[in-house]
């Protein structure tokens, strides 16, 4: 093994952590913010990805195909929050576990209905296409590192809005008490018709981005919730600084582990039973760091200790 | 006394409505994955099937999507078999679907009809009289690029594949039959999507081509990130991960691809020809290899019905197994385990126009039968 793959895996770790901090920042907000466990993040996902494909093979445009993804999961997050999930912020978190579920198999078939079972098309722009030498030796995808640069403006912009703007005070006052807050006169519902909004945006964001280097198919968004919901627990509930730097950290030991693992394995075994059973291990790295990360802090790295 | 005049009345109507039964309707089910991920292999597969039983007014067909779920693949097929009272079972895409479904059914008295799983347990010692594979044994199309390997002159070759059976199954097929060195093999998470890692180690090794089994997403996602990558080491592939229904979806960067299988649009025979422009007509879209397995298969069925009665078990069977039948594939015919003895070829991916599609460039291996026929006694 060389210096240069493992500084490769390392930059491939790092941004891969960019790519799950991008699928979890949506829910980030509407889960850990508004607390509202919505299983069909994975569908606006795919929402974003459909939208993005559709646009690019009618206009052939990769930016405009991005600007689709966005806006229309917005749009949908939007109408399906005024319509069947602003019913359940009161009703436990089995209710809403069902309805949620429900908009997953929902919008499956109606994405099924409309554009085939068939996966669709969708791939990087001229611009971005190919690599680029980032050290000397050293090559890496342009369009990877735009992800990584994606990633980053969305972190920034998650912290300002969060943190500095005054619609951020207000979600984070109701995120300590929802009815203090509307008590002072802020239109609550209107609030969480906005968040929620811009979690679907940003999961469709994700779809589009993602999907153009994987696959643009029905039920792209499944697999993807599931690390998303680690990654928050990982960062503590309702934290955007613990969801970044969770990602990043699963990003690096899944991604490192898978590579090194099988490695270290194949000095002690053959190499076909060092792959393997590495390869296994590899798989559970993340649930593993998970269970430690839960058993030394419980409410994540950066959640608020329960009162 | 009464009582027992109406449950002998009953029980001659019973008798009465099985023998109606005879030589009328031949009832199939067919379980396939219709929603969801992977979908599109089991429409494909309906359609085809569907195409070649159309004309045929004595076959019934009862269609139920699996979900891909083998726990809802069971339940369809105790419903089929105890409620809708099929013949014949057929269907299934997935082998672990395939594996909880088909040792049962067969051994109720059923016959299944494989259009797609072949895993070498049901080929080898599980296999059954009543089970015919029409597609082939998962094996086959693997054992086939490790040839195209030798003979292109690979020496040095990487190999990947998903960490499950079918994966296992296919590098032990690839490695059966290449004989020169391989430069790394890498199990990947199943359903994984991002190849970054798996790509920056094939960059690394000092491999001459690469040889990977990822079917449906897994492939797509792969296939466009390695041709992003700049690597210019050649792949080899099964067809699965070349099929005309995925082709679309990976772009110009699957060209010149070299992939195997035992079917391709271009073959040259009569079967073949009236399939393709039969199926373009019907659904407005090229076929692929799913529908050409649902179509053959469809064509055994009714080939085996002009022979024998399906309540004559042995006819029936004896009917299946001489698979009298025009193949889209031309040659076929069923080795002692039932599964099929055909060409595999090596196509290459082309473009006709706009259109992705593939072109045979040579045979692969020619009549060639599985690994498991010695483990198989029947």
């Amino acid at each position: 093994m060389t210096a240069e793959l493992l500084i490769e895996q390392f930059l491939n770790g790092l941004q891969f952590g960019f790519m799950l901090f991008l699928m979890s920042a949506g829910l980030t907000l509407i889960f850990g913010v508004m607390g509202l466990i919505n299983l069909a993040h994975g569908s606006l996902y795919m929402i974003g990805a459909f939208s993005a494909a559709a646009t690019f093979a009618f206009f052939n445009s990769f930016w405009l195909s991005l600007l689709a993804s966005f806006s229309c999961a917005a749009i949908v997050g939007i109408v399906v929050e005024k319509t069947i999930i602003r019913k359940l912020y009161n009703r436990d978190h089995l209710d809403q576990v069902l309805v949620t579920f429900a908009l997953i198999l929902f919008f499956s078939e109606l994405v099924r209905w409309i554009f085939g079972a068939f996966p669709l098309y969708l791939d990087v722009p001229e611009l971005l296409n190919g690599s680029i030498e980032v050290f000397s030796g050293i090559y890496y995808s342009k369009y990877r590192l735009f992800i990584i640069f994606v990633g980053l403006i969305i972190a920034v912009f998650l912290f300002f809005l969060i943190g500095k703007t005054n619609l951020g005070i207000q979600i984070r006052a109701g995120q300590h008490d929802r009815e203090m807050i509307s008590a002072l006169g802020v239109d609550i519902s209107k609030l969480y018709t906005l968040l929620f909004g811009i979690g679907a945006a940003l999961a469709g964001l994700a779809g589009a981005l993602i999907g153009t280097i994987q696959s643009v198919e029905v039920g792209m968004g499944e697999p993807i919730l599931i690390l998303a919901f680690v990654i928050i627990v990982i960062g503590g509930i309702g934290s955007i600084k613990g969801a970044f730097i969770a990602s990043l950290l699963v990003g690096l030991v899944d991604t490192l582990g898978r590579f090194l693992i099988p490695w270290v394995l194949q000095t002690v075994t053959n190499p076909s039973d060092a792959m393997s059973v590495g390869s296994a291990i590899g798989s559970m790295l993340i649930y593993i760091l998970m269970a430690i990360i839960l058993i030394l802090k419980p409410t994540g790295l950066y959640g608020k200790q329960l009162s | 006394m009464f009582k027992i005049i109406n449950l002998i009345l009953s029980i001659v109507l019973l008798f009465a409505s099985s023998a109606f039964a005879d030589g009328h309707k031949l009832k199939v089910g067919m379980i396939t994955t219709l929603s969801g991920g992977g979908s599109g292999l089991g429409i494909d597969v309906r359609d085809g099937f569907m195409l070649a039983v159309m004309g045929s007014k004595d076959i019934e067909v009862v269609i139920e999507d699996d979900q891909r779920k083998p726990d809802i693949a069971v339940q369809l097929a105790d419903k089929m078999i105890q409620s809708e009272k099929v013949d014949v079972l057929t269907g299934i895409i997935w082998s672990n679907l395939a594996m909880a479904v088909v040792p049962a059914a067969v051994n109720q008295g059923k016959f299944y009809l494989s259009p797609n799983a072949g895993p070498s347990a049901l080929a080898g010692k599980g296999c059954h009289e009543n089970y015919f594979n029409v597609a082939w044994q998962n094996d086959n199309l693997h054992e086939a690029a490790g040839g195209h390997a030798n003979s292109t002159g690979f020496k040095n070759t990487f190999i990947l594949a998903p960490n499950y059976p079918a994966g296992k199954d296919a590098l032990t097929g690839f490695k059966r039959y290449f004989k020169g060195n391989l430069a790394g093999e890498i199990y990947t998470k199943l359903g994984q999507t991002d190849y970054a890692v798996e790509i920056a180690q094939i960059r690394a090794s000092d491999a001459d081509s690469v040889f990977f089994f990822l079917p449906g997403g897994m492939g797509i996602g792969f296939m466009k990130q390695y041709a992003q990558s700049g690597i210019e080491i050649p792949v080899v592939g099964p067809a699965f991960s070349f099929d005309q229904g995925i082709l679309k979806a990976v772009g110009d960067a699957a060209l010149g691809v070299k992939n195997t299988s035992q079917w391709s649009k271009d073959l040259d025979n009569k079967a073949n020809k009236k399939f393709v422009s039969d199926f373009q007509n019907e659904y407005g879209r090229l076929p692929s290899l799913y529908a050409s397995q649902g179509y053959d298969t469809g064509m055994l069925l009714i080939s085996a019905m002009a022979k024998a009665s399906v309540n004559d078990m042995e006819a029936f069977r004896d009917a299946l197994r001489s698979a009298d039948f025009d193949s889209t594939r031309g040659q076929f015919r069923f080795s002692s385990n039932h599964h099929p003895i055909q060409d595999i070829y090596v196509r290459e991916v082309i473009k006709e126009g706009d259109t992705l599609t593939n072109k045979i460039v040579s045979v692969g291996l020619q009549d060639h039968s599985n690994a498991y026929v010695d483990q198989c006694s029947m």
